[in-house]
């Protein structure tokens, strides 16, 4: 076992303006927010320069990291005074965060591309590129600040960039509803997040990365930690769509599919995976709430894939295997250092297919009239080849199949997670098979099969703005997963920032152990009853109505339903009730006292005489029962 | 140089010139209102500036006998609380002039659509009134004779009550005397305690730092503390006194609506902070549990009662307190950080409220209506002016990179160091405050675009100058707190130091592993 390394105080070189990752997007938005319709021509170029720039500070930065010893690796310094006293921020420049910065301007700098083509005729276009650029700006001060509250600050900015870009088309109610609900559920979260920093605080008196090494959290009680790692886990929860909060993720995709394989799929999604693992000087001295943590993600990973199974609007479907491939990222990062390197991995190589299968989806959906119902597509394959080959390297990376990154990375958490306990490994092999069903599902009813098209639909492979993108994310997709794994290379490399598990597993090029051949022939399995159910067979065009369990799977697992019963419907009560008593109770019983005391009968009249009385007597009521309660409490 | 003087002549001499400007010229009175808040805004600047965080407490100190023989005295100076707030009014009340430029004038759009709205008095009155308003804030902020500081508490009372009562709309003599009676009430509590404060401590004056420490007795101090408190809770407000706050802020002009609920009201926290707690510290601590319950439920309550709301600047109303729920919570926290962030929260507050306010007068102005069902589809029609609305909005539920975020943050991080509980239950008041505000931002705004909304222009020129400054305040401070703070804290020292309190900010266990390996 060992600990990660401290952070070095760092100046100069490349890392010393590495504040420019978050600058320029933010620069960016700002014109084009500012600028108005004169951006209008140039501002998606803007867009796009401003997140290649990050990007190319990224590399740069990261070249720079490799160049040190891996014990100095972990650079930061200091920004600006916040919160005098308090806090300060400033940037933390280490492999985790270095990982996250370059799969953040990295993919979202293709995604950028990809949607000057995908939004070309979108009259808003500018303004899309504006939010982009804002959320790429927020996300990177998220991943690279050096305490929490610079975290916060960048955590709460993307859920801002999220609620813009799903209620993008805010004239559509649904878009607006599915905004609204986004930034309340991740609020939630957010609950959770600011009650646990608070309790870091005041446990520790610091709030920065560095103060809290190990050693400082290993003094504090067993109650006070599990208190903590369950409240930094309910944040978690909320921005990674995890359950008890994943009921927003699947509306979120109302937004524009670049977005959704932006921040629904690639990158702030992962984000609670970040903040387990960024936090992991907390998790692993409170093992209950590490155990919180694997069994959060197992419940969703299983949660997420079945919802997956049963979805006909094909980005529903890729919703729902978000939700589940992030659970198993949240599995792999409650189960501590041996899981961490595969957890970040699996985020990375996600990153890659997700958004690869998001963008394939849309380049459909561009070709079909904006067309989300997989029943009306079909035999796509022939007319738009290259997304259709692309999208199937993602769909074998994400099943695990051999060789392919997905394998490589899922399999590292399957594994862990079997050496550290039985019935979590083998729940994660059955999410495993499923999703080895619905992807497949998914492929065939898209590309193969029948034509169901509509009436009107004239598919054509998009442009190469377009498709130039997903061939880079396919390239990723395919070996991403290989070079990370093996020689533990992203373990070892990401060892200064997390630490080493006690016993470094021995990677494989190809793993013949028990549960690697269980999940092959569960994923094998649920090919082949896809293949038999919708490659073979003929799909209708309306969906059948299914037994129970489709509907259950259908209504998203009844996640909203439960969310009306118990929260909604109870809340539109309690506030119907305050502003009732607010309106008629507080001025009504004063009103109701003044009458009685001046002998009129009735309705009181609103005379201006009977005002002063009345509010002589609400304030004296008021003073009154404040003093009551005041003399109450004395004589105790 | 008196410069806090100076500060309140100059508002009043200018509306002295407004009310003199003959019959009919309108127009000029408002560019001389604007010209002299904007005279006293570099004023302010120039004495702020000249202002050093680290020196005395008490400084631009003035003090001149009044009434010899009640020991009475014209003494005003400013520590880092008054001179922040002073600033707030300074800066608001040219923007207000600004937003305020149509809803003096004899009719309004709004006033069309409405059956049995009486006719308005002047707009030079109205402005005249607006500066004399400007110098009453000042001196109320400024006032460290405590009887000079009652006066003022008073007499800001009267401009308001005119200006709700002559300028606002349909139930507007209702809402007016609804709020001048509550905060009679509340005044004439306090001046009964005044009194007794002067009489009880024998000193032979009302000046406030003579004062402090002059009451030992508990049992005095618990009730000259509730004559104040009370005064000051329903000026707030504070739950339950709230209820004549809705019925101001939605009848009055937008204009006003911003003063009331942005500076007036944060006389009643400033109170608090000011008086209540350094005057009689014993007291203080005995209601603290009080006041933090009655802060907390204030949060939830004012909370949950704004989503339900129809009415815009009703909505707007119960934010506010919520919001004061959480500044009385800060004060009372007794700790750096929750009377810091308090004192910072009155400062953003009244830059988020005030923008909230004032765009929702120009979607109001436009409409004729502030029933949120009136609107829909805004962002379609008039994209800076719905844009700006999500800005003052997201202030308002303190998104992080806005202002309100930084104080409220740090009122609950300081109340949780000394209450947990209050501070976990407050805290759910961010969720609540989501809900409100993206609720009313997407009736009004999103969706499909409403018939009557069709015809809208976005914002025009003056309006952008209104919204522009508030939007840049609200950024600049969300992520550069520290100027403001470097003149709070060492104001919140010393009033914990008179309230004889021990600061509970946690001692960094990092900073002990190091002393200890030196």
């Amino acid at each position: 076992m060992q600990s990660p390394a401290e952070i070095v105080p760092h100046s100069g070189g490349v890392i010393g303006v590495s504040w420019l990752m978050i600058a320029l997007p933010l620069l960016g938005a700002a014109i084009l927010l500012l600028g108005g319709r004169r951006t209008n021509k140039w501002g998606h170029f803007l867009g796009v320069a401003m997140s290649l720039g990050a990007f190319v500070v990224a590399v740069l930065s990261f070249m720079e990291l490799l160049g040190l010893d891996p014990d100095q690796r972990r650079r930061g310094f200091e920004l600006f005074e916040f919160i005098p006293g308090m806090v300060n921020l400033g940037m933390l420049i280490d492999p985790l965060s270095i990982s996250f910065a370059l799969l953040i301007t990295g993919v979202g700098s293709l995604i950028h591309i990809y949607s000057v083509g995908y939004m070309s005729h979108d009259r808003d276009r500018r303004r899309f590129f504006a939010y982009l650029n804002l959320f790429v700006a927020a996300m990177l001060l998220l991943v690279l600040s050096d305490n929490y509250v610079g975290l916060f600050i960048g955590w709460e900015g993307v859920g801002l960039a999220s609620y813009l870009l799903i209620g993008f088309w805010q004239h559509k109610p649904s878009a607006a509803t599915a905004a609204q609900k986004a930034f309340i559920v991740n609020r939630v979260g957010d609950f959770g997040l600011l009650i646990g920093i608070f309790t870091i605080w005041t446990t520790f008196g610091s709030l920065a990365f560095g103060d809290l090494t190990h050693e400082v959290t290993g003094q504090a009680s067993q109650g006070t930690l599990t208190a903590i790692g369950l409240l930094l886990l309910l944040g978690a929860c909320g921005k990674s769509a995890q359950l008890p909060l994943q009921s927003w993720l699947l509306d979120a995709m109302e937004g524009p599919t670049p977005v959704s394989a932006l921040i629904h799929a690639a990158t702030m999604v992962t984000a609670g995976v970040y903040l387990v693992v960024r936090s992991g000087a907390f998790f692993e001295a409170a093992p209950t709430a590490q155990l919180v943590v694997t069994i959060v993600g197992v419940a969703t990973l299983l949660a997420g894939a079945i919802i997956g199974c049963a979805k006909d609007d094909i980005k529903k479907g890729l919703a729902g295997s978000t939700m589940s491939q992030i659970g198993y990222m949240m599995l792999g990062a409650g189960l501590g250092p041996a899981g961490y390197a595969f957890a970040i991995g699996h985020l990375i190589t996600h990153g890659f297919f997700k958004a690869n299968m998001f963008l394939g989806a849309g380049s459909v959906m561009h070709a079909m009239n904006d067309e989300v119902d997989m029943r009306r597509y079909g035999a796509l394959f022939p007319v738009m080849k290259i997304t259709a080959v692309t999208f199937i390297v993602g769909y074998l990376a994400i099943i695990g199949f051999p060789l392919l990154s997905g394998y490589y990375t899922k399999e590292g958490i399957i594994e862990t997670a079997m050496h550290h306990n039985a019935i979590l490994g083998w729940l994660a092999v059955l999410g495993a098979g499923l999703t080895g069903f619905y992807m497949s599902r998914m492929v065939f009813m898209t590309f193969f099969g029948k034509k169901r098209w509509a009436d009107d639909a004239h598919p054509h492979e998009s442009p190469a703005v377009m498709t130039w993108p997903l061939i880079i994310l396919a390239i990723g997709s395919i070996g991403l997963g290989a070079f990370l794994v093996l020689g533990n290379r992203f373990m070892t490399f990401l060892s200064p920032a997390v630490g080493l598990p006690a016993d470094v597993p021995e990677p494989h090029v190809f793993g013949v152990g028990p549960a690697a051949l269980a999940t092959l022939a569960l994923v094998a399995a649920g090919a082949a009853f896809a293949w038999f159910r919708y490659g073979a067979a003929q799909v209708p065009a309306l969906a059948p109505r299914g037994s129970f369990l489709t509907t259950f799977a259908r209504r998203d697992l009844y996640g909203d339903a439960l969310n009306e019963a118990l929260l909604m419907r109870p809340g539109q009560w309690l506030t119907r009730i305050a502003v009732f008593f607010d309106n008629r109770g507080v001025d009504g019983l004063v009103n109701g006292l003044a009458a009685g005391i001046g002998g009129t009968s009735g309705r009181l009249r609103r005379v201006q005489t009977g005002y002063v009385r009345s509010y002589a007597l609400s304030i004296l009521f008021g003073a009154a029962a404040v003093v009551g309660a005041l003399l109450y409490v004395g004589n105790i | 140089m008196p410069w806090l003087s100076i500060l309140m002549a100059v508002p009043v001499l200018g509306a002295v010139g407004v009310a003199l400007l003959p019959k009919g010229s309108d127009k000029l009175a408002k560019q001389l209102a604007l010209a002299v808040s904007l005279v006293v805004l570099a004023l302010t600047v120039a004495m702020a500036v000249q202002f050093s965080p680290n020196g005395n407490r008490f400084q631009f100190e003035e003090k001149y006998a009044w009434i010899p023989s009640f020991g009475v005295h014209y003494g005003v100076a400013v520590d880092g609380i008054a001179l922040v707030l002073i600033a707030l009014s300074a800066i608001l009340v040219p923007i207000v002039v600004l937003a305020s430029w149509h809803d003096a004038e004899g009719a309004t759009r709004l006033d069309l659509k409405s059956e049995a709205v009486p006719p308005k008095r002047s707009a030079k009155t109205y402005f005249a009134l607006l500066l004399v308003l400007e110098a009453m804030m000042i001196g109320v902020f400024a006032a460290t004779d405590i009887f000079l500081f009652y006066v003022f508490f008073e007499a800001m009372l009267i401009p308001m009550y005119f200006m709700i009562g002559s300028y606002g709309g349909v139930q507007r003599s209702y809402a007016a005397v609804k709020f001048l009676l509550y905060s009679l009430f509340g005044g004439l509590l306090m001046l009964v305690a005044v009194i007794a404060l002067y009489v009880v401590a024998e000193k032979n004056t009302f000046m406030f730092p003579e004062l402090v420490g002059a009451i030992q007795d508990p049992t005095t101090q618990k009730w000259l503390f509730a004559g104040f408190f009370i005064a000051f809770a329903i000026k707030a407000p504070l739950w339950p006194f709230h209820t004549w706050l809705p019925d101001a802020a939605a009848q009055a002009p937008a204009g006003a609506a911003v003063l009331l609920v942005g500076v007036l009201d944060k006389v009643g926290t400033y109170g608090m902070l000011r008086f209540c707690l350094e005057l009689f510290p014993d007291a203080s601590k005995f209601f603290t549990p009080l006041v933090i319950v009655l802060s907390v439920v204030g949060i939830i309550y004012g909370a949950i009662v704004a989503i339900g709301q129809t009415d815009m600047k009703r909505l707007i109303a119960y934010t506010s307190i919520s919001h004061f729920g959480f500044i009385a919570m800060g004060v009372f926290a007794m700790t750096q950080n929750a009377q810091s962030g308090a004192t910072l929260y009155m400062v953003n507050h009244g830059f988020s409220t005030g923008a909230l306010f004032l765009v929702a007068g120009f979607l109001i102005y436009r409409r004729g209506s502030a029933q949120i069902a009136d609107y829909g589809g805004v962002q379609s029609v008039a994209p800076l002016l719905a844009g700006a609305f999500l800005i003052a909005g997201l202030s308002g539920l303190s998104l992080p990179g806005l202002a309100p975020f930084v104080s409220e943050f740090m009122v609950l991080i300081g109340t949780y160091e000394r209450y947990a509980v209050p501070a976990i239950i407050g805290a759910t008041g961010v969720i609540l405050a989501a809900i409100y505000i993206l609720w009313m931002y997407k009736r009004t705004m999103n969706g499909p675009t409403a018939e009557p909304v069709k015809g809208f222009t976005d914002l025009n020129g003056r309006e952008k100058w209104v919204v522009a400054p508030l939007i840049a305040m609200i950024v600049a401070l969300g992520f550069f707190p520290k100027p403001l703070l470097d003149v709070i804290n060492p104001a919140v020292d010393q009033t914990l130091t008179n309230a004889q309190v021990t600061d509970k900010q946690p001692v960094s266990t990092v900073a002990e592993k190091k002393g200890a390996g030196q």
